[in-house]
C-alpha cells in the first residue's frame, strides 16, 4: 500500500538516512526495530511528515505522493501515535473531546455551536467500534496510561486512518494492559488497516507482526516474514554482530549492611518498606509498572515531599530533607525519566557529568577548574564509551542508550556508595544494554551496593543478587535470586501469595 | 565503529551549511549597534564625541544594573518583576536616611541594601515556599513594594530642604560623598565591576553552573543532588541586590527620591536582558550579553533624542525592540 523508495536524510550530528526502501500492505502488521539511533525514528517521521528536507520517493496505492507536512500525512490517512501519549491529548477536556478533537477543529465549516451530544455519541461509537470501555465524559488527566494510548489511537481511527504507526506502545504497558493493546491492534488489522511497531520488545514483535525490518545506522540491514526468522537472527542484525552472553559473569562479594529502613513510607503510594542492601550486593526490585518502585527509588533518595520511618546508612540514622542530603551521604540515583529528571538536555555532555564532582572540580568563591573539568569529563567518556562528537556537544543530541550512559556515568565521579537504578534499560537499545549492565556489575565488583529496579523480570533474574518483590507500595516477597525464576516473580508481581 | 561514527558526525558539523538566521542570532546585536552608531554620526558627528560616549554609557549604567539583576533570576528560569519597585523603595530609603533622619552614609547605604534584599527575601519565600509561579509572585509584589515606597514616602518627592507635614523643613543634608557615586567615572565603574564580577559568578563558578543547570531542568538538578531551593533563594536575593545597588545609584544621580523613581527601569532593564540572550549565541541569560543589550537600548535613546524624536515616543522604540528580541528567542526555540 505504501511504498518509501531511496529514502535519504541528513542532519548535523545525528544518525541520517540512506537510501532506505520501506513497504508496509494493507491490513499487516510490520516490525520495525533497531537500535537507538539508527533511524526508525527518523524514518517515520518522515512518513508522518514530520521533515520537508528528505529525498527520494513516497508511492501510496502506487501514486507518487509528496509527503512534506504532518496535514498531507493525515490526508493521505497516516497517523502516527508517539510514545508520549500526553503530548497528544488536552488533560483537562474529556474523553469524548479528545477523540473528536480533529473533526472539532477541521469539520466545522461555517458551523459555530457544537452540539455535546453528538460528539459523546460519535466518540462512544469509536470507542464501542474498537470494544473499548472509558466512559466518554471522563477527564483525560483522570486515565491511566494504557486507557490514553487507547484514546490516542481510538482519535487515529476517527479520521479514516488507513496506515498506524505506533512508536514503542508497550514500553510503560504493564502485560494485562499489553494484551489489550494486542487485541485493539489484531482489531484494526481486520479493518484492513497497515500497521507498523516499532518496539524494542522481541517476544512481543514476534507475537504480533506478520513481518520484521531490522534498521541500523539508518540503513535496512534486514526485512524478513517473522515466520522465517528468529529473535537470536534479528538481535544479530541489529547488532551488526553475533550475541554473546547478554549478562555479565558476576562473583558477588558480599559484605556488612549498609543501607536499612524501617517502617519506611511516604505517606501515600510506598507503606512499611523494611528493606536492607549489602556491599558489593545488586538488589532487585521486581514488580509491574505503578507497582511503587519508581516511588521507593525515589524516596529513598530523599526526593518524596515527605516521609516517615527510618533510613539508616552505615549504621547511622539519616534525615534526607532533599536528594542533596541522599547525595551527600552518597547515595545515588539514576531515575526512570532520564531526559525529564537525568539530564539538563540543553548543556553540554561534560556540564553533565561533572554535576555531582563540580564541589571538587572548583577551587576558592566556587571558581570551576575548566581543565579538571573537560579532562574528567574525556575519562567518563572513554571509560563508558559514550559516543558524542566532543564533550561540548549539548546532551539533545545524543541518541538514548547514550544519554543513559551520562546519567549514570554523573555518579561515577563522585563518592557515591549506594546506587539506585531505576529502570535503566528502558527504551536503552540492546547494544549499550549490554554496556549498562556491565557498568552495574563493575560497581558492584568494587563493592558499591546496588538498587535495581525494573519491570523487565530477566533483568532482574539475570542481574541480581536478592529480589524484593514489589506490589501495589509493598514488599510482598524477598527471594534469592539464585532460586527463583520469572513464573515465581511474576506470580507475586501481580498480587499473588 | 565508535571512531567511525565520531568522525563521521564530526564531518557532519564541519559541512553544516551557512545559516543566516543562526549569524543573525549570534552577531545580530552587535551589527546592530554599529549600524546605529554609523547611522547617527551620519546624521550628527557630535554621537561619536568621547563626550557623548561616556554620556551613553553614564545612561545605562542604572538600567544595566538592574538588567543584571533581572538576568541573574532568568538564569534559574525564574523572572523578576518586582526590580523597578525594589530600586524605587531603596531610591526613597537612602534618601530618606539622610534627608530625614540626618544619618551617615553607611547606614544610609546599608538600610537602602536592607529593604532590598527583604524584598527578595519575601520574594523567594513566595516562590519556593508558597509555589507561587515566579512571574505572578513578582508581579504581585511590584505593586505591594510600590505602594510601600509610595506610603512611606507619604506620595510625596523626598529632596533636601524639604517642607516636612509638619510644616518645618527637613534639616538633613546629602553626603557629597554620595553624590560622587552617580557621578562620572564612578556610576560608570560600578556597572563595569557589576558587570564582570556576575559575569564569572555565572559563568566560572560552580554556583552559576548550578543556577544554569537549575534553569535548564530543575527536576533533573534537584535529583542531581543541587539544592534547588537555596539556589533560587539566592538569585531572587542577588536580583533585589542589584536593583537596590541600581535605585541607590538612581539616588546619587538625581539626589532626590521621587515617587516610583525606579519604575520605568524594569522594562528596559527586561528588554536588555531579553537582547542580551542571543548575544554572541549564548542562548542563555548571561551578563555580558545583557550589557550589550543595554547598550544597544541607551545608543538608541541616546541617537533618537538627537534626532529630535520625542521622548514621549520613545516608549514605542524601547518596546518594539523588547518585541524584536524576544521574537528572536522564542522563534529560534520553534
Amino acid at each position: 500500500m505504501i511504498e518509501m523508495r531511496n529514502i535519504s536524510i541528513d542532519f548535523p550530528g545525528v544518525a541520517a538516512l540512506k537510501n532506505v526502501h520501506f513497504q508496509i500492505e494493507k491490513g499487516k502488521i510490520q516490525a520495525l526495530i533497531g537500535a537507538n539511533g539508527a533511524g526508525k525514528s527518523t524514518l517515520m517521521k518522515v512518513l508522518s511528515g514530520a521533515y520537508d528536507h528528505y529525498r527520494g520517493d513516497i508511492y501510496f496505492n502506487q501514486n507518487k505522493v509528496d509527503i512534506r507536512t504532518p496535514k498531507k500525512a493525515k490526508e493521505l490517512g497516516i497517523q502516527m501515535v508517539y510514545q508520549e501519549v500526553d503530548t497528544a491529548l488536552v488533560g483537562n477536556l474529556t474523553v469524548g473531546e479528545n477523540i473528536m478533537l480533529e473533526q472539532m477543529v477541521h469539520q466545522m465549516g461555517k458551523r459555530q455551536w457544537i452540539n455535546w451530544k453528538t460528539v459523546h455519541k460519535e466518540a462512544a461509537n469509536i470507542l464501542a467500534d474498537l470494544k473499548v470501555d472509558i466512559p466518554t465524559n471522563r477527564l483525560i488527566q483522570e486515565l491511566t496510561l494504557a486507557e490514553k494510548q487507547m484514546v490516542v489511537i481510538a482519535r487515529a481511527i476517527s479520521n479514516q486512518c488507513k496506515c498506524l504507526i505506533l512508536d514503542e506502545p508497550t514500553a510503560p504497558l504493564s502485560q494485562n494492559e499489553t494484551d489489550e493493546l494486542f487485541r485493539l491492534i489484531r482489531l484494526l488489522k481486520e479493518k484492513g488497516v497497515a500497521i507498523i511497531f516499532i518496539s524494542h520488545r522481541l517476544p512481543e514483535l514476534f507475537e504480533i507482526c506478520e513481518a520484521i525490518t531490522v534498521m541500523r545506522n539508518g540503513e535496512i540491514v534486514m526485512a524478513e516474514k517473522t515466520e522465517i526468522t528468529s529473535p537470536k537472527s534479528v538481535i544479530e542484525h541489529m547488532l551488526g554482530k553475533s550475541l554473546g552472553e547478554q549478562y555479565p559473569l558476576r562473583k558477588p562479594e558480599i559484605g556488612r549492611t549498609v543501607l536499612e529502613t524501617v517502617a519506611f513510607s511516604d505517606g501515600d503510594i510506598v507503606k512499611n518498606l523494611s528493606i536492607h542492601m549489602r556491599k558489593g550486593e545488586i538488589v532487585g526490585l521486581a514488580g509491574l509498572v505503578g507497582a511503587g518502585k519508581t516511588e521507593i527509588c525515589k524516596a529513598l533518595f530523599g526526593a518524596a515531599p515527605k516521609y516517615s520511618g527510618e533510613i539508616i546508612i552505615r549504621g547511622k540514622k539519616e534525615k534526607f530533607q532533599s536528594p542533596a542530603d541522599a547525595v551527600h551521604a552518597g547515595v545515588a540515583l539514576v531515575p526512570e525519566e532520564r531526559r525529564k529528571e537525568g539530564l539538563v538536555v540543553s548543556e553540554s555532555v561534560a556540564v553533565n557529568l561533572s554535576v555531582s564532582v563540580l564541589k571538587r572540580l572548583s577551587k576558592i568563591f566556587g571558581l570551576i577548574q575548566f581543565q579538571d573539568e573537560k579532562r574528567e569529563a574525556n575519562d567518563l567518556i572513554n571509560r563508558l564509551n559514550i559516543k558524542t562528537p566532543s564533550p561540548d556537544t549539548k546532551a539533545e543530541s545524543l541518541s538514548g542508550g547514550n544519554q543513559q550512559k551520562v546519567v549514570i556515568g554523573k555518579w561515577l565521579a563522585g563518592e557515591s556508595e549506594i546506587y539506585i537504578f531505576d529502570e535503566p534499560t528502558k527504551g536503552v537499545d540492546v547494544g549499550a544494554k549490554r554496556e549498562i549492565f556491565q557498568l552495574i556489575a563493575d560497581l558492584a565488583a568494587q563493592g558499591k551496593s546496588v538498587l535495581y529496579a525494573s519491570s523487565e523480570l530477566s533483568d532482574i533474574l539475570g542481574m541480581t543478587d536478592r529480589v524484593y518483590v514489589i506490589y501495589d507500595g509493598k514488599v510482598v516477597k524477598e527471594l534469592e535470586t539464585a532460586s527463583t525464576n520469572e513464573q515465581e516473580l511474576l506470580y507475586y508481581s501481580t498480587g499473588g501469595k | 565503529m565508535a571512531a567511525q561514527q565520531n568522525l563521521l558526525e564530526k564531518k557532519q558539523s564541519v559541512n553544516r551549511p551557512f545559516k543566516l538566521f543562526d549569524f543573525l542570532y549570534k552577531y545580530g546585536t552587535i551589527i546592530t549597534i554599529f549600524l546605529l552608531v554609523i547611522v547617527f554620526t551620519a546624521a550628527n558627528p557630535a554621537f561619536i564625541d568621547g563626550s557623548n560616549i561616556v554620556n551613553i554609557l553614564r545612561s545605562i549604567s542604572i538600567v544595566t544594573i538592574i538588567a543584571i539583576g533581572v538576568t541573574i533570576s532568568l538564569s534559574v528560569n525564574g523572572f523578576d518583576l518586582s526590580v523597578g519597585s525594589t530600586a524605587s523603595v531603596a531610591n526613597a530609603i537612602v534618601i530618606s536616611m539622610f534627608v530625614w533622619y540626618s544619618q551617615n552614609l553607611f547606614t544610609a547605604l546599608a538600610a537602602g541594601m536592607a529593604a532590598a534584599l527583604a524584598v527578595g527575601l519575601l520574594n523567594s519565600a513566595l516562590i519556593v515556599k508558597m509555589k507561587i509561579p515566579d512571574m505572578l509572585t513578582t508581579l504581585a509584589m511590584m505593586f505591594i513594594i510600590q505602594g510601600v515606597a509610595l506610603t512611606y514616602t507619604k506620595g510625596a518627592t523626598i529632596t533636601q530642604n524639604m517642607i516636612m507635614p509638619d510644616g518645618s523643613y527637613a534639616t538633613g543634608t546629602i553626603s557629597p560623598a554620595f553624590a560622587k557615586i552617580g557621578q562620572v567615572p564612578w556610576i560608570i565603574l560600578i556597572m563595569i565591576v557589576i558587570v564582570i564580577v556576575v559575569h564569572i559568578f555565572l559563568n566560572y563558578t560552580k554556583h552559576g553552573r548550578y543556577m544554569y543547570m537549575i534553569g535548564g531542568n530543575a527536576e533533573a538538578a534537584r535529583l542531581s543532588g543541587i539544592p534547588v531551593n537555596k539556589y533560587k533563594m539566592l538569585a531572587y536575593l542577588l536580583s533585589a541586590l542589584c536593583a537596590g545597588v541600581g535605585g541607590t545609584v538612581l539616588a546619587a544621580r538625581v539626589m532626590t527620591a521621587e515617587i516610583n523613581a525606579g519604575a520605568p527601569y524594569l522594562m528596559d532593564s527586561v528588554a536588555a536582558a531579553f537582547i542580551g540572550l542571543s548575544v554572541l549565541g549564548a542562548g542563555k541569560p548571561n551578563a555580558f550579553g545583557t550589557f550589550i543589550g543595554a547598550v544597544l537600548i541607551g545608543l538608541l535613546q541616546n541617537g533618537l533624542v538627537m534626532m529630535s524624536v520625542p521622548y514621549y515616543a520613545m516608549d514605542i522604540v524601547k518596546g518594539a525592540v523588547l518585541v524584536f528580541a524576544l521574537g528572536l528567542t522564542y522563534y529560534r526555540q520553534k
